[in-house]
């Protein structure tokens, strides 16, 4: 279980308050109140924070109310036949044209053994010790000794990771360069999707980076392919996929990867 | 302290359950009950054969039951002739009871009978041959350069088969060598149904650029031009029974988008009929054996129609969305025509209109009516039976699917339907009056289509999930996965005589499956 999910744990143990839904009903209905309340009171810099906050906000609702209606139109132009053949009985189906539903023709061509080890980026640039960890000495017996190192990197932190004691704690993983999603490219269909990091397979820089999870350039890290859909020969639901990164994931904000096929 | 024993493994406990289902107890018939008196009927004509006999309940199996009937009607050694039991009370309910192993489990058991009365049961023959699940892919072959759309067997045998593909041709297989034999080049647009005539001699091929074309099936030649008529791409092809057919005049039924059926005469390649009336799509045709043509709809309505006139005779409404697909219960006989499992094809060409019209009445008698059956699958997750000779109204409606049903099909012994649907299963429901039998679980994606073999014994239904499966029907087990196909498969067909199975999909290969 993930640290900070106490209140999910404590509900599964003990179920929820009898009056749970309705204080959250309430709460609810209060918050508009609250809400123009500080949008109308609130001064000076808590004002210009609140006001951007909102706005921000609006923008999210604006294009979320759009979407919606775009969905809810139906398209009276006839529907383009497919580029690709279907037969008879596919053929007046809307057929879901989310990116998701990938073909697996192209998925699992059974590479022979050397086609194995090929991965996209075969050499990554070194990264030393130094650049990868900084001594943190804060407190006076961690001053004293310097044994414990902060991640300067971005991490990927399993969903089961629970911290030790903070006395015995060696490597500090920073919640804001921690990544649980990769945006992982098919290269052969040249499709984009957003999914789930499973693990990080291998740091190719140092073993100790893979057990730490670290991600940087040319990690192969394994993604979660379900909602894909894709299927082996012989007729079994893929889920775990290899994908190796592309981007340098500290410069950029965000994972990018190649699937391996 | 006593020692406590730890609680079994995982392992340990596998290895009990699996033990005590391998070891089963032996279903054992009291050998004190004496005997029983038993009245055989003939399905067919439901009168009595021989006189009522007295039979021991201890012996009364299936297999003593089979020797005893073939015993009475005096068939020799040589011919004798498997059958299948059942039992219909004489109640209101009027429920029928297959026969699964013998008389005490299935009746006796559970108190429908008692010794004392004379137990009246109906036969029907089966295949006397038996056909052998495909076990193994003896072919792939290359050629199309699209997907493979629809496939079907030639009548005559397995050794040929025809493909549509989205490549705009089809192409004519030797399956016995795995290897081409024509390709059938002419359409413009992807080949979406493909039908061989009864006799074997004629393919006809519907097309997505709107037109019918008919070839040689032998010499693979194109049989003039193609017939225009449709304004949009054709959906299913139908051709008129073999012993219905005029003498020289075979006629052709195509379905299409546009919302009509056209009946086109063979020979002199015009428009015969023109059926308009369904306001969607039509998406399936079947020409029965009585004259009837039926047509199912995405105007959720199923229409017949007399094939002589071009009439409207009837129309179905019961499903609440479009309806996908139809199936006649002899749907087999009427496309097999006279070719049947003892490969002798009659001299003449009126020795074969006989030989055909006999084995459609042979299929379809019961109680000595002609009876057609229709089953129809819909989007709206079910499936509906029909005997429109009768009544407007479905027999029964076949509820259980969670998805849309793509494909149903009725077995040759028109002893069960097989419906395949969007939500990854196969189910079984009894031919006779609908009842749910077993769902084929196995297939990870979407089923397409399914087909029945020759002895109705075996059924294969081909996926989304790249997959074939063979289903054993009596015992609702898997019997065969084949995998093999690198995409999804679209078509598949069980060669009338049974020997081989043929698929193709998206991967583009053709494959040929045999035991």
């Amino acid at each position: 279980m993930p640290q900070n999910e106490y209140i999910e744990r404590w509900q599964k143990q003990h179920g929820k308050r009898l009056d749970h839904d309705e204080r959250v009903r309430k709460r609810q209905a209060r918050e508009v109140h609250q809400q123009s309340k500080d949008a109308q009171n609130l001064r000076g810099l808590r004002a210009k924070l609140y006001q951007q906050k909102r706005h921000a906000e609006k923008i999210q609702m604006r294009k979320r109310i759009k979407a919606q209606e775009e969905k809810n139109v139906k398209s009276s132009a006839p529907d383009e036949p497919s580029k690709t053949p279907l037969p008879q009985y596919l053929l007046d189906r809307s057929q879901a044209t989310n990116a998701k539903a990938l073909s697996s023709a192209i998925k699992d061509k059974r590479k022979e053994q050397a086609a194995k080890f090929a991965v996209p980026l075969p050499k990554v640039k070194g990264i030393s010790e130094e650049e990868m960890f900084k001594v943190v000495n804060t407190g006076k017996k961690t001053h004293k000794k310097s044994w414990k190192r902060m991640i300067t990197k971005p991490t990927f932190v399993g969903n089961d990771f629970t911290r030790v004691n903070p006395k015995r704690e060696r490597f500090i993983r920073p919640m804001g360069l921690r990544y649980k999603k990769a945006n992982v490219t098919h290269p052969e269909l040249g499709v984009t999707v957003q999914l789930p990091i499973i693990s990080v397979k291998k740091n190719p820089q140092n073993p100790l980076y893979t057990s730490l999870g670290v991600l940087t350039k040319g990690t192969i890290v394994e993604v979660n392919v379900s909602e894909l859909g894709l299927v082996t020969t012989s007729g079994r639901v893929v889920w775990g996929k290899y994908a190796q990164i592309s981007n340098n994931p500290e410069n950029d904000g965000c994972v990018n990867a190649v699937l391996l096929v | 302290m006593s020692t406590l024993l730890p609680p079994p493994t995982k392992r340990q406990k596998t290895e009990i359950a699996e033990k005590a289902r391998l070891q089963q107890e032996i279903e054992s018939i009291p050998d004190n009950l004496g005997s029983v008196r038993v009245q055989f009927f003939d399905q067919a004509t439901g009168s009595a054969t021989g006189p009522a006999v007295s039979v021991p309940v201890a012996d009364a199996n299936i297999k003593n039951l089979e020797t005893l009937l073939n015993t009475l009607q005096g068939n020799e050694d040589d011919e004798r002739v498997p059958y299948r039991f059942t039992y219909q009370s004489q109640d209101k309910d009027n429920q029928t009871i297959d026969i699964l192993a013998d008389l005490y489990h299935s009746l006796l058991q559970p108190g429908l009978r008692t010794t004392e009365d004379t137990i009246s049961l109906y036969f029907t023959p089966q295949a006397v041959f038996r056909v052998k699940a495909v076990s193994r892919c003896a072919a792939s072959i290359a050629g199309h350069g699209e997907a493979i759309l629809a496939t079907a067997f030639s009548p005559v045998s397995s050794s040929t088969m025809v493909t549509g593909s989205g490549d705009s041709t089809a192409r004519v297989w030797d399956c016995d060598t795995g290897t081409p034999l024509h390709t059938l080049k002419g359409h413009t647009s992807w080949v979406l149904a493909v039908a061989y005539s009864p006799n074997g001699a004629i393919i006809a091929t519907g097309s997505m650029d709107n037109s019918v074309r008919l070839w040689d099936a032998k010499k693979g030649q194109s049989l003039g031009g193609p017939l225009k008529g449709h304004a949009k791409w054709i959906t299913g092809l139908a051709w008129e029974p073999y012993h219905v057919q005029e003498t020289g005049r075979p006629r052709l039924a195509s379905a299409s988008k546009d919302s009509t059926v056209r009946i086109w005469d063979v020979v002199s390649k015009r428009i015969d009929i023109v059926l308009s009336g369904h306001k969607g799509s039509v998406t399936c045709v079947r020409w029965g054996g009585m004259g009837k043509i039926y047509t199912a709809s995405h105007d959720k309505t199923i229409k017949v129609w007399d094939a002589k006139q071009g009439t409207l005779i009837q129309t179905l409404q019961a499903h609440a969305h479009r309806v996908n697909h139809l199936a006649l219960s002899t749907d087999f006989v009427l496309r097999t025509a006279y070719h049947d499992h003892t490969k002798k094809v009659p001299e003449t060409d009126a020795d074969k209109v006989v030989a055909a019209r006999k084995r459609f009445e042979q299929a379809a008698t019961v109680n000595n009516k002609i009876v057609e059956r229709l089953v129809s699958a819909s989007d709206d997750f079910t499936m509906y039976l029909w005997e429109p000779e009768s009544s407007n109204k479905p027999v029964a409606r076949l509820l259980g699917h969670q998805k849309e049903v793509n494909h149903v099909t009725f077995s040759p012994d028109m002893a069960y339907i097989a419906s395949a649907g969007f939500d990854n299963h196969v189910k079984l429901w009894n031919g006779r009056d609908g009842k749910f039998i077993t769902t084929f679980r196995g297939h990870v994606g979407a089923v397409y289509q399914c087909c029945f073999s020759a002895d109705s014994r075996l059924l294969v239904s081909s996926s989304k999930d790249t997959t074939l499966k063979v289903w054993n029907v009596r015992t609702g087990k898997l019997s065969m996965d084949l995998p093999g196909h690198k995409d999804e498969v679209f078509a598949v067909d069980w060669s009338p005589d049974g020997e081989k199975v043929g698929s193709g999909g998206k991967d583009k290969a053709v494959r040929i499956w045999r035991n």
